[in-house]
């Protein structure tokens, strides 16, 4: 049994094959014994009663989810399953484990407000995070130690995605507070999620179309590259609620002196400092990223294309920009993931977006309130992150991957 | 996240961080005289000044938040990214760095906005998340520091007879400092930032003036709290860069 694996990772653990599964395991069990999993308030303001794992659950939830436990604990041992099987085992346990934490809370959310006052509401707890999340760090690490490609981690991941995205369909989270306060603001949220997208596309647009010539100009000219990091590291410095806020004055000045300005939307308050704040703070990882990209293009390469009897502008476009292009999406994929970010605080100087939420929520301690501002916005910048790392592997060229 | 490769001379990088600091040091002091400024620039003001508090203990504060979450993120970064570059921990080294990647695309103001309503409003939640999001940059550039040292040069520790320890004191750190600092300044400009925000969450902070004037419709608050926070922040930036430069090594 021993004799298959490397010598030093039989010297590191000869009782316990997987010992992340292990502690992951080990810390979501004491979660959920010592924290609660849910609270019921009598109503959206005050904080709520405690409800632990066993009392929230019925006994066949939490009797599968202690029996999903001992198969993810056989899964750290060296026995029985051998370890590339314990991996997929781990693939196939703990997504049920998450899809029943999920089931569990809705489940208990719609029992217990079917006689209580219409006003009560049930939260989510710190146990159903940590139930959460141990899950699905139990996903990651299998994906790391069977080291499978990209295409089968996307489907996985869209598949629990979807479905994830059936249970809310069905309505079995409807009870929940969050879901309650969803409700209670179905249009404004989705008017307050596409601003944010809006705000995060108008930075990006106009950043890419400065930063990229930028970032050419610090490769081609050595002379201007220090000034302009150093200028773009400046704004990069200012903390975001600063330069909002910085930018708030002399807009509203420029409004009052040219009113044509006005009527387009430029003035103190609202999307304008918004946007130009988000482009500043933008350009550093795309000027930066261009550089990078191009500066990691090999000079021989471009001596052979010349040799070929390339132009310049062929030279740029059919050979440095291609091989440029990873870095440089990796670069979009820094901006994109931290204006989603910034656009958050943008809500402060009334740009609104989902941050609306949070501020609003944080000013009526009505903690929900913030989880449905906070909650999608980390979810946004989660996705994002990832269909840009995936757009960032397809654009290496073949056989580098 | 961020360039730390200036080419210009390190000298008068120097006198900018003097000048930021001086002017710095002067604002915190003595806005208060700078009412007949603020006044002319905003008549229709009542009061031109932040005066609720101090600024002087404003920036305290702000700077408090700053320094004790930092200094609990380094020491608890730097022990996390050491252990799982140490070979009882090599296990949890993907587990760690993808942890500190992916945490790192949350937004530090959602963090804040759950984390503090969680544990209570006010001074020690708001470190709490600080601190949480403090670590992932530490702990990310603690292992790539600590990557960056030859195997060579190990083996060459390791066979001139140094220990363990000693390898890590006099080999290994030295080395990778030059990479954690880089880590510990993107983790106190972000939390710098994000100190900030808290004054929205009850810490008193340099943002308590932001939002005051935000609410209440007064710009001259907003830019008080504005101008001293970017100085401080870009102040903070440049004494990082100071001491990163101090270990380059063989540049």
């Amino acid at each position: 049994m021993t004799d298959g694996r490397a010598p030093e990772e039989r010297r590191i653990s000869p009782v316990i094959a997987n010992r992340v599964l292990l502690t992951l395991l080990v810390a979501a069990l004491l979660g959920a014994a010592l924290l609660p999993f849910a609270a019921m308030a009598p109503n959206r303001l005050m904080s709520g009663q405690s409800v632990g794992v066993t009392t929230a659950l019925l006994p066949w939830q939490w009797l599968s989810l202690a029996a999903l436990a001992g198969v993810l604990a056989l899964c750290a041992l060296p026995r029985p399953f051998p370890a590339r099987a314990a991996r997929w085992v781990t693939l196939g346990a703990a997504p049920l484990w998450l899809l029943l934490v999920l089931y569990g809370l809705g489940d208990y959310a719609t029992r217990a407000l079917q006689d209580a006052s219409s006003a009560a509401r049930v939260s989510q707890g710190a146990a159903f995070w940590i139930l959460v999340f141990c899950p699905v760090l139990m996903i990651v690490d299998a994906f790391q130690r069977l080291n499978i490609g990209l295409a089968l981690r996307g489907l996985y991941t869209v598949g629990l995605g979807v479905v994830i995205g059936a249970l809310f369909a069905s309505g079995i989270f409807d009870a929940l507070s969050i879901m309650r306060e969803y409700a209670n603001n179905r249009d404004t949220f989705t008017a307050e999620f596409l601003t944010h997208l809006r705000l995060v596309g108008l930075a990006l647009g106009p950043a890419l179309l400065v930063g990229l010539p930028l970032g050419l100009l610090a490769r081609r000219r050595p002379t201007a590259r220090g000034p302009l990091f150093g200028v773009l590291n400046f704004f990069q410095t200012i903390p975001s609620i600063a330069l909002f806020a910085l930018l708030v004055a002399p807009l509203s000045a420029l409004g009052e002196a040219l009113p044509w300005l006005k009527a387009l939307g430029v003035g103190g308050i609202g999307a304008a400092p918004a946007i130009i704040a988000l482009i500043m703070y933008s350009l550093l990882p795309v000027v930066r990223n261009t550089y990078a990209g191009f500066a990691g293009v090999p000079a021989t390469t471009i001596e052979a294309a010349r040799g070929m009897g390339m132009t310049s502008r062929q030279i740029l476009w059919r050979v440095e920009v291609p091989l440029a292009l990873p870095v440089i999406l990796s670069g979009l994929r820094i901006v994109t993931v931290q204006a989603i970010g910034l656009t958050v605080v943008a809500a402060l100087i009334g740009a609104g977006g989902l941050g609306a939420f949070i501020f609003q929520g944080l000013g009526q301690y009505a903690i929900d309130l913030v989880l449905l501002g906070a909650v999608p916005t980390i979810a946004l910048a989660v996705v994002a992150d990832f269909l840009l790392q995936i757009l960032v592997v397809l654009s290496k060229p073949a056989g580098t991957r | 996240m961020r360039v730390a490769s200036l080419k210009r001379p390190a000298a008068s990088r120097d006198r900018l961080l003097v000048a930021l600091s001086v002017l710095l040091v002067l604002l915190v002091l003595f806005m208060e005289h700078l009412a007949p400024v603020f006044r002319t620039l905003f008549p229709e003001l009542n009061n031109p000044v932040y005066r609720r508090e101090s600024f002087l203990q404003l920036t305290l504060d702000h700077l408090l938040l700053v320094l004790v979450s930092s200094l609990i993120s380094v020491s608890v970064g730097v022990g996390a990214g050491l252990f799982v570059t140490r070979r009882s921990g090599r296990e949890f080294e993907p587990m760690v760095s993808a942890l500190a990647a992916i945490g790192q695309t949350f937004p530090p103001a959602a963090v804040l906005a759950i984390v503090v309503p969680l544990a209570g409003f006010g001074f020690v939640p708001t470190i709490v998340a600080l601190t949480l999001y403090g670590l992932l940059p530490v702990v990310q550039n603690t292992i790539a520091g600590l990557g960056t040292v030859p195997p060579t040069t190990l083996e060459a520790a390791r066979g001139i007879g140094m220990t363990q320890s000693q390898i890590l004191r006099r080999v290994e750190l030295p080395m990778a400092m030059r990479v954690i600092i880089a880590g510990v300044r993107v983790s106190v400009i972000i939390n710098i930032g994000t100190a900030t925000i808290g004054a929205t969450v009850g810490a008193q902070s340099l943002g308590t003036p932001i939002i005051a004037g935000l609410v209440g419709n007064n710009i001259a608050y907003v830019i008080q709290g504005a101008v001293l926070v970017g100085l401080l922040a870009i102040v903070s930036d440049l004494l990082f860069e100071r001491l990163e430069r101090r270990f380059t090594f063989g540049e």
